[in-house]
């Protein structure tokens, strides 16, 4: 089975994070760049299937130059290698431009199974399996809190506020998974330094035959047209109880719609 | 304590440093209350810490060893010990407990057993003090008699970290006459018949880490599980204690780092007076000199380390180290408690935990007055 698994990497959630005051995009620069939380999870699955089934584990990332230490992280869990998209042209290209080059190296690979976290951390938009799969013209199971696989079928469970919902299809097919799917592992030390010597593939736009203007700035549909901080934290409001305070506190919670 | 400077080797020493903040930060400082609280070893955590190779890293490549110089070994197990002592404890009482086969082993033993060993899954337990001889190790008791093709054991080991929860036991019993030359070493699997493990100790500190005694009672050990020759045993004993010993001393430095850092922090949170305590100089000293002397414990265990890597006896340097490094933590932890006052007294706050955890150290693997005796006559001989 052949399986790629799409790792992003974001600024670390657990710190503060910003937009860059001129253009709206993410500030990079100054963040602790960390693999996308969830991506951890796909990783994991990944590796829980090339253990149950054999074939080949591959990571995809488009990003820029330093996203190559998140590559090796990745690697450093087990993976068999990896493929970097790599272009200046690609600075400010939204999602449905991050889906049509994610496609076209997809279609190059052409794997099983596309594994992928359900969202990213400093996007949230949860569209790129979606976009993914339309264009590739395969079958989305997205939000899987749980992936079996038979033979060419795969089944999810995909987790809904309720409950779950069973779904499945035939392979190939994007299968994205939010962090209740496993327990993703630590890196080994002999893993960490079997990764130095794993092979990564740098591909150029033109080597995936995508023109720059459909990406970047230029080709961009969508942008951040502006930002502003979030507001301070308002001071809480204080019930002193007299006799009535938990009429009150039931107020406020019905209020609030907590009950 | 990221804030410690440490000069590497190598970039792989890095990765693993590395590696190592992740899982102390991730695994252990999340657990350690709650393990410590209930006594109970945490046999997953250190099943974790194994598949990601920490359980065999001073040992070679090609029995599944990250073949890490005891500079970068050492460095891994004080990060560990800033978290969770009983942790590094548990690791370090392993790689002592590997240490027979390794270096005294066969070739067919250390094919046979060294990988397994090593490789995280498994882990091992070290028999030398008995009830009636801690100190006085020369002098024990238990006996290892030979019957034909298997030694039976009789006798009763005291003080044994890991006992009932290890995989694997050496154990130091007498083959031949009295003294240290009638001393074997038998490493005696877990599931050895007649080996049994009595009520756990109820400890002061590294309450996570079960310690009982063992008694042997007519324990059949197969004679290929003689490690060395019959009355070397005494010799491989203190040999794999003078790398224990080193191993003590990174738990003492870790600990003693990890409750700095915790009462510096508290130092500048609480204001008595109208100002931050670490205002105070009478705070900021204590702290600076726990910050002293930690850098001190640490650049000797450091330099003994070193000398060990590059061959060079080391064993007098490694009983300073312990010495030093032991007895530096206790000062130290004694030191921190008094920075956070009536708080650092009770459990809400770790340096109470550490301040238990580094009386240990200047008792285990050779009191430090036997290590004061090792130095000394050193200094007499020369
Ligand atoms: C938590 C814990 C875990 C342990 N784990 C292990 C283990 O895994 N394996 C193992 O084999 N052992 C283990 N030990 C045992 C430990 O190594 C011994 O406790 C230690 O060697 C001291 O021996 P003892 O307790 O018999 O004390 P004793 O030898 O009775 O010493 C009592 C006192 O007399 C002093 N003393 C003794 N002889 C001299 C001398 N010649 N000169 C000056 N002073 C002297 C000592 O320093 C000490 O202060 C552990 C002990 C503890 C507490």
């Amino acid at each position: 089975m052949k399986i790629v698994v799409l790792v992003k990497q974001v600024p670390d959630s657990g710190a503060e994070r910003n937009l860059r005051p001129d253009d709206n995009t993410v500030d990079r620069s100054s963040a602790n760049n960390v693999i996308n939380e969830m991506d951890e999870y796909a990783i994991e699955e990944a590796l829980r299937l090339q253990e149950a089934h054999g074939g080949e584990v591959t990571i995809l990332t488009m990003g820029p130059e330093r996203a190559s230490e998140s590559i090796r992280k990745a690697l450093s869990m087990g993976p068999d290698g990896a493929v970097h998209v790599l272009d200046n042209a690609l600075s400010g290209t939204d999602a449905l431009g991050t889906s049509r080059v994610l496609a076209a190296a997809l279609q190059r690979i052409n794997p099983d199974v596309v594994l992928c976290g359900a969202e990213s951390t400093d996007a949230g938009g949860q569209v790129l399996p979606h976009m993914l799969a339309e264009r590739l013209g395969i079958a989305a199971l997205t939000g899987a809190r749980k992936l079996t696989v038979e033979g060419s079928q795969l089944t999810i469970e995909r987790q809904t506020e309720e409950g779950y919902e069973v779904v499945t299809a035939a392979t190939p097919a994007v299968v994205s998974v939010w962090d209740t799917i496993n327990e993703p592992r630590y890196p080994s030390f002999k893993g960490i330094m079997a990764a130095k010597k794993k092979p990564v593939e740098t591909l150029s736009l033109a080597d995936l035959g995508v023109s720059a203007e459909q990406v970047g700035w230029t080709g961009a549909l969508t942008g951040v047209a502006s930002h502003s901080k979030r507001p301070p934290r308002s001071a809480g409001q204080k019930v002193a109880d007299s006799g009535e305070g938990g009429v009150q506190l039931v107020e406020f919670l019905t209020n609030e719609k907590f009950v | 304590m990221a804030s410690v400077v440490r000069m590497l080797p190598t970039p792989e020493a890095h990765d693993l440093i590395d590696l190592t903040y992740e899982l102390a930060d991730k695994e252990l400082a999340m657990k350690v209350d709650e393990f410590e609280g209930r006594g109970e070893f945490p046999r997953e955590i250190i099943r974790t810490l194994g598949r990601s190779g920490l359980l065999g890293l001073p040992y070679p490549a090609e029995y599944g060893g990250a073949e890490q110089p005891y500079e970068v070994y050492l460095q891994v197990l004080e990060i560990l010990a800033s978290r969770w002592a009983a942790v590094a404890e548990a690791i370090s009482v392993h790689t002592l407990a590997c240490y027979p086969v390794a270096h005294h082993g066969t070739p067919e033993q250390r094919q046979r057993w060294l990988p397994e060993m090593l490789g995280g899954e498994l882990l091992g337990a070290y028999c030398l003090s008995e009830p009636a001889g801690g100190s006085d190790a020369a002098n024990l008791s238990t006996r290892a008699v030979k019957d034909r093709d298997r030694y039976f054991v009789n006798g009763t080991k005291a003080w044994i970290t890991h006992a009932g929860v290890a995989d694997f036991y050496n154990v130091f019993a007498r083959t031949g006459g009295p003294g240290p030359k009638g001393i074997s070493c038998l490493l005696a699997p877990s599931d050895t018949a007649g080996l049994h493990v009595q009520a756990r100790e109820r400890t002061m500190g590294l309450k996570s880490s079960p310690v009982a005694q063992v008694s042997f009672d007519d324990a059949a050990v197969p004679e290929d599980r003689l490690v060395g020759q019959e009355g070397e045993g005494f010799r491989i004993a203190m040999g794999a204690l003078d790398s224990g010993r080193l191993g003590i001393a990174a738990c003492a430095v870790g600990l003693a780092q990890g409750a700095l850092d915790y009462a510096t922090a508290y130092a500048k949170d609480r204001t008595q007076f109208g100002q931050a305590i670490i205002d105070f100089q009478a705070v900021a000293f204590m702290l600076a000199d726990a910050d002293t002397q930690i850098s001190a414990a640490r650049a000797l265990m450091l330099h003994a380390a070193r000398l060990r890597d590059h061959g060079h006896p080391y064993s007098i340097e490694a009983a300073k180290a312990k010495l030093f490094a032991s007895d530096m933590a206790m000062k130290v932890t004694t030191d921190m408690v008094q920075v956070l006052g009536g708080a650092g007294y009770v459990a809400d706050h770790p340096v109470e935990r550490y301040f238990r955890e580094a009386k240990v150290l200047q008792i285990v693997e050779g009191t430090n007055q036997i290590q004061r005796l090792v130095i000394g006559r050193s200094l007499a001989k020369d």
